[in-house]
């Protein structure tokens, strides 16, 4: 079972490499996303950092939205979804092990990229550290939601725009939390709190998704 | 070994097929034929476990597939339409990442015979022709050592060659005690111990 | 139990023998309906005291807190249709989940509508938010999420079976959901005053507002018969 789950990341580490441009594509998306906030409000430095913490987790919510779509439509169309399906280990593994890669390759980097973001923002350096565990924290879940989102949209018409209106509203715990702890932390109180409830988050998300994403692959691919 | 009760499948508001029984031993050779749309790319996902028929159930070894899940589908393998390759990686990664998932270990060499016996070049899949890729599909067979194999129009893009080679293997599978249930719309000259006909379609 | 009357229960899990049932049903909670609400409205408009800070304006919770309840409780409901049919593979569940959507977005959009209505003469902006008006936004969207994603599939077995799957999942995810914008609330407005904090209840206000709850909940009833009525015709 491990073993097929090392496979499995492993095999979509590779084709992530071998279609760097895909993966570049959605983080260059995230440094856009958050570049146009101050275009549209102004530039006054104390707006900005008052709504820094917001944009980039908004750029990363979005981010993470785009590249879900990556998950499983390719492996659906060429048919080693259907052999995953049929492989030797439990789905519910299966679900997991693709989640992990696609948060190595679409979240972690956006844990890494977002002090880049902070530091145009003009954020106070002492929040750097929370922001970037919020993010790690965060980030994970969002994949493991939008990978339930992702299931149930499998090869619809439509599917991006339909995915983000089911996903959308299932990430605002994330959002509220993970913004949240920064600004908390800017406001000179203690984060704690709302890194602990995102951390909770994470072990529910990591408990139950599995179940939740198997099911949806297993009625999408019927 | 595969028994199949009283299947009837339904997709949409149309029934495809209803009542198809029958019990396959080891050594037998099932083709499945009806007129295109007629439900036979359906009836073996549900063969498979990929899908669930809407009445009758398969057992596998007497016990129903639903309740054995990878205890049985450790025991097949399935080649649907799709070759299950994937374009940006060489036949040879496929092969060896197909196998991994199935939870069968094979050695390089084995992998690299078995590409080499059907005659795919090593090349990123994506430069290989739609022939080639289903021969690609197809080296999963000489690797494994699963009993049954389920396979959807194996004949379809392949050549004079690729056919006779695809026959002999199914010969072979057959002939050391396995099953193969296949459709195909193609006449290609193997000798198979039944039929199975879904009709005319709805 | 007994076994007898348990079989006869499940004879109704068909479409067929639930059709003029649920016609029956429909008729009769339509007419508890009417009556409700004008017993609701009555003690609502006519009755409860004007309020000492708002006016007359907070007469408007008698429909804005009912509704809000009525979009909760349906959607707990809908999860629960769509629990029943993935569990027992049973049509007549989905149909039910996919009759039970469309009340409750209307009721989500009338408890946004009039909590706008309501914020304006008061708070003096047509859009206060609030934890109550955030979530029943995000609720509205959960709705809206349930239908369009049952609108996108083409096969009915494969729409009801997912659409329930998502309905199972919002509804593991709306406590969550409610819980977190309500701290964001607090964080962010701090002790200014909110939309959800209604005047302090006099029992007749209560009494109002429950009349106007039962009054929604039978009219729920009533539309979600006569629609799964509908969908059966539609379907069989």
């Amino acid at each position: 079972m491990l073993a097929v789950a090392r496979t499995l990341v492993h095999r979509d580490l590779l084709l992530a490499l071998r279609r760097r441009s895909d993966v570049a594509t959605a983080l260059l998306f995230f440094v856009i996303v958050a570049s146009l906030f101050p275009l549209g409000v102004g530039a006054e430095p104390n707006l900005l950092r008052a709504i820094s913490p917001g944009v980039i987790w908004v750029a990363a919510l979005l981010s993470s939205m785009l590249s879900l779509g990556r998950l499983f439509a390719a492996d659906h169309a060429d048919g080693t979804l259907e052999q995953m399906l049929l492989g030797a280990a439990p789905l519910g593994v299966v679900a997991m092990a693709k989640c992990l890669a696609h948060w190595l390759v679409s979240g972690l980097p956006l844990v890494a990229i977002a002090p880049l973001i902070a530091l145009q923002y003009d954020l106070a350096p002492g929040l750097y550290g929370v922001l970037a565990l919020s993010l790690l924290l965060g980030t994970p879940v969002l994949s493991l939601i939008g990978a339930i989102g992702a299931a149930l949209t499998l090869g619809l018409r439509g599917g991006g725009v339909l995915l983000a209106l089911l996903v959308l509203p299932l990430y605002v715990p994330v959002l509220i939390l993970g913004a949240g702890a920064v600004e908390m932390a800017g406001a000179g109180l203690q984060p704690d709190g709302q890194l602990l409830l995102l951390g909770a988050l994470l072990v529910l998300a990591a408990a139950f998704s599995p179940w939740a994403i198997a099911a949806a692959l297993r009625i999408s691919m019927e | 070994m595969l028994e199949a009760a009283e299947l009837e499948c339904e997709r949409g508001a149309r029934t495809l097929f209803r009542g198809v029984s029958f019990v396959l031993r080891a050594g037998e050779l099932l083709r499945v034929a009806g007129a295109n749309g007629s439900g036979k790319t359906s009836l073996l996902r549900i063969l498979c476990g990929l899908a669930r028929p809407s009445a009758g159930a398969v057992r596998w070894k007497g016990q129903p597939i639903a309740g054995l899940k990878e205890d049985y589908t450790r025991e097949l393998v399935y080649i649907g339409h799709a070759s299950a390759v994937k374009d940006d990686l060489t036949p040879r990664e496929n092969l060896e990442i197909s196998c991994r998932l199935a939870g069968r270990a094979a050695s390089g060499e084995a992998l690299a015979a078995a590409l080499v016996r059907l005659g795919v070049p090593e090349l990123p899949v994506r430069k290989l022709s739609q022939g080639q890729r289903r021969r690609a599909a197809l080296a999963r067979l000489l690797v494994s050592d699963a009993l049954l194999w389920l396979l959807d129009e194996p004949f379809a893009t392949l050549d004079a060659e690729g056919i006779s080679n695809l026959n002999g293997l199914m010969e072979k599978q057959v002939s050391r005690g396995g099953a193969v249930v296949y459709t195909t719309h193609q006449e290609v000259g193997i000798r198979s111990t039944r039929v199975v006909d879904l009709g005319a379609g709805a | 139990m007994n076994p007898n009357s348990t079989l006869r229960w499940f004879r109704f899990a068909s479409p067929q023998t639930f059709f003029p049932l649920a016609g029956t049903i429909a008729l009769g909670c339509a007419a508890a309906a009417a009556l409700l609400a004008l017993g609701g409205l009555y003690v609502g408009l006519v009755v409860a005291p004007t309020d000492a800070q708002q006016g007359e304006v907070y007469r408007i919770i008698f429909i804005h807190v009912p509704a809000a309840w009525m979009s909760m409780f349906i959607y707990v409901v809908m999860a629960g249709w769509a629990a029943i049919g993935l569990a027992f593979n049973t049509r007549l569940s989905f149909m039910m989940a996919q009759a039970l959507a469309p009340t409750g977005a209307l009721f989500t959009f009338i408890a946004l509508w009039t909590g706008s209505l309501w914020g304006r003469p008061t708070w003096g902006t047509y859009w206060v938010w609030d934890a109550r008006l955030t979530s029943e936004l995000i609720l509205l969207f959960l709705y809206l999420g349930f239908m369009a994603l049952h609108a996108a599939i083409d096969d009915p077995r494969r729409a009801d079976r997912a659409s329930a799957l998502l309905a199972i999942v919002g509804a593991v995810n709306v406590p969550i959901i409610y819980y977190s914008v309500q701290w964001w609330n607090t964080l962010h407005q701090g002790a200014s005053v909110s939309i959800t904090r209604a005047p302090s209840m006099a029992a007749t206000m209560l009494t109002g507002m429950l009349l106007m709850a039962l009054a929604f909940w039978a009219y729920s009833i009533a539309a979600v018969l006569v629609r799964v009525r509908c969908i059966i015709r539609e379907r069989e």
